[in-house]
């Protein structure tokens, strides 16, 4: 496992991390770079997402979708022979997993789809890289008769074709998208230009807590339900509170989620696992908070992979979800203030731990979550048996199988069996 | 109206203006078909009747722009196009006799250093800079160096712009106002769009600044229906389209007859 990633000018864990003094502002980052066409929609998505919080007509409908369709609370599941390869410390793993669509971001989508609908929009538009969130827009979409399309990346839609197929069953359009690097960045491009010219009718359902505000703080705030009930359950089940709450960080969504209940729980270690891809000193990898350059991409201010130009590098994982240049902005306030670590995990670390979830708990993660697992084991042999570990599942891996059964040679290149 | 300044845009508009006309105003991508080709681009532009040169810095993440500025951008930035070329093209575009602005996304701004970027714009002879994705309430830096180079700094309005934003963004705006004509990204359309003459009315409602429409404008006719109501013409990807799959002489020589043929629009156009 790849060493905790340097952090510069930590304060102590003790001190609470501020309140951001600008909205949409966490400490230097995020901020609104985004065309002025947009700042309108920008603004009345704020409007409305904070009346929305406040309205119980809303947060009731929301308790109820998330307690009939989704399936929560999630469950924690305690994974004793897993933990046995990680020095032993207690492991419980937060099963977001089981949510319906298979991972956490549903609890986003339904709170977003409402407010398309109070905003009396009709059409949905969403980017997508391993197809998790196109999956749940699409469906938010057809439970609330709203148009959907998603953009995916050429390369996306071909690693994840049966999320493709998925998301057209729901009655989506899917749009792949061929510039660039022709992964999510590209697919958040190419959404843009679309919310761009049809923002009169359409809500961009943006996926993860990047972009222009109010998007980051948004989408924490309706994954925040995910750190709630983990932190009582895990109170329950324990008598204390974790020691680390670890999360694999594209966007950074899931990660937020679980966090941000417990920011003011300075006992708490937050660790967010980055995609290390083929190392980082082969450059071919995700792992933004290694390099830590500011710098504006999809309208946020935050950590972004660059060039000495500015031009947005190309971005390396197993894992598509994971496969972003940039990281929401309230992980690179949290890395800066010290409040969270963030490590990276290699494809190859990320496999075995996989593998590892799989054949001692029966449980197959998604690959992004894998992430977290990798850094898991390492973090328990740091803490050893007295250790207590909360991880965060975000997705379950069906998705992935493909990718799978490729590196571990279980199919040939045709993906007939062996 | 006497919005116009001694420096940046200012002269040309106001010249514009004297001759009871729009003014024209040419995008073009610095690096494509190549650095050298598309520096001789600039200055046919100026040669052939344009007023001011808009020079695009290609992107890696270009949200505003449609297919045929992309396209371009995409192999300028695979043959190795820098920022620093973006420089030399506003001199070339100088030498053509126009006057360059620079069309920039934020990021490339950022991380040179807004003064750098600023003091390396003023030195070369720009003009100022239109920046597509930043909006004035993040653009304090850059209000500050463009003040302390005397800099245009060109901020967009949109059909979509309420009467507040529009207050917001042209107090900020210094040398003109870019109305986008259409919601949408830039390229050619068969006709300009309709919100177009009411989104000049209500600039004009809250600023003395010229006001410059871009966003589809493709022929001769377009530009002269457009020069009926705004300050400036805004052209693009027509006039990118002219380099796409052509040998360079053969590009060159296509840009300029456009470029000629939007130029005699704009004086049709009241």
């Amino acid at each position: 496992m790849t060493a905790e990633r340097p952090t510069s000018e930590q304060p102590t864990p003790e001190q609470p991390v501020p309140a951001p003094p600008v909205p949409g502002r966490f400490g230097a980052y995020g901020g609104r770079y985004v065309p002025e066409a947009l700042v309108p929609a920008l603004e009345e998505l704020d409007e409305a997402r904070q009346k929305a919080q406040l309205d119980p007509d809303f947060t009731d409908e929301l308790a109820r979708l998330h307690r009939t369709y989704t399936g929560r609370p999630s469950i924690l599941t305690e994974v004793p022979r897993f933990a046995a390869h990680a020095g032993g410390a207690r492991v419980v793993l937060k099963r977001e997993d089981l949510n319906h669509t298979g991972s956490h971001k549903i609890n986003n989508v339904l709170a977003q789809a409402l407010l398309t609908v109070r905003m009396g929009k009709r059409r949905m538009i969403a980017e997508t890289g391993a197809g998790q969130h196109g999956v749940a827009t699409a469906t938010a979409a057809a439970l609330m008769g709203l148009e959907c399309t998603v953009y995916m990346g050429r390369v996306d839609t071909e690693r994840q074709a049966l999320n493709v197929a998925r998301m057209r069953i729901l009655g989506a359009e899917v749009i792949p998208v061929e510039h660039g690097s022709a992964t999510l960045k590209d697919a958040i491009n190419e959404a843009m230009r679309d919310w761009v010219t049809n923002v009169g009718h359409t809500h961009y359902c943006l996926g993860t807590v990047t972009g222009p505000h109010p998007f980051p703080e948004m989408v924490r705030d309706f994954h925040q339900i995910i750190g709630e009930e983990a932190r009582e359950q895990v109170l329950e089940l324990a008598g204390r509170l974790p020691d680390a709450v670890v999360a694999c960080v594209g966007g950074g969504s899931n990660a937020m989620g679980i966090f941000h209940r417990f920011v003011p729980d300075d006992g708490v270690r937050l660790i967010g696992v980055e995609a290390g891809g083929d190392g980082v000193e082969t450059g071919r990898h995700a792992a933004r908070m290694a390099t830590a350059e500011p710098g504006v991409l999809h309208g946020a201010m935050s950590y972004l992979m660059q060039d000495r130009w500015g031009q947005t590098l190309e971005t390396h994982s197993v894992s598509a979800g994971l496969d972003y240049p940039s990281v929401g902005p309230e992980h690179a306030h949290l890395r800066d203030t010290g409040r969270a670590e963030y490590r990276y995990a290699t494809d190859e670390q990320v496999m075995d731990a996989f593998r590892l979830l799989c054949r001692t708990e029966g449980i197959i993660p998604a690959l992004e979550s894998a992430h977290a697992l990798a850094a898991t084991l390492d973090l328990g042999r740091e803490l050893g048996p007295d250790g207590l570990i909360l991880v965060n599942l975000s997705g379950r891996g069906d998705k992935d199988m493909h990718t799978a059964a490729e590196w571990f040679g279980y199919v040939d290149e045709e993906g007939n069996a062996r | 109206m006497s919005a116009t300044t001694a420096t940046g845009t200012g002269p040309v508009l106001a010249a514009c203006r004297e001759e009871g006309r729009a003014a024209l105003v040419a995008y073009l991508p610095v690096g494509y078909p190549d650095v050298p080709t598309s520096l001789r681009a600039m200055a046919v532009l100026g040669e052939n009747g344009a007023d001011i040169v808009e020079v695009g810095m290609p992107y890696s993440d270009p949200v505003m722009d449609g297919p045929v500025i992309q396209r371009a951008a995409t192999e300028a930035l695979a043959k190795g196009v820098t920022v620093d070329d973006v420089f030399a093209a506003v001199a070339a575009a100088s030498e053509g006799g126009a006057t360059p602005v620079v069309m920039t996304y934020w990021n490339l701004v950022l991380r040179r250093g807004v003064a750098r970027y600023a003091a390396d714009l003023a030195a070369a002879g720009g003009a100022g800079m239109i920046t597509p994705d930043l909006v004035p309430e993040e653009a304090g830096e850059w209000i500050a160096a463009s003040d302390e180079h005397g800099l245009d700094r060109v901020f967009l309005v949109a059909p979509s712009s309420t009467p507040e934003r529009l207050a917001t963004v042209t107090a900020a705006s210094r040398g003109f106002v870019y109305a986008t004509a259409v919601m949408g990204v830039t390229g050619a359309r068969g006709a300009v769009g309709a919100e177009a003459p009411a989104l000049v009315e209500r600039v004009r409602a809250v600023t003395d600044l010229p006001v410059g429409v871009g966003l589809g404008v493709s022929d001769r006719a377009q530009a002269a229906q457009v020069a009926g109501f705004a300050d400036a013409v805004i052209v693009g990807s027509a006039l990118v389209a002219q380099l796409l799959d052509r040998e360079p002489e053969e590009g060159l020589a296509a840009l300029g007859a456009l470029t000629r043929e939007l130029a005699a629009g704009v004086r049709e156009g009241r």
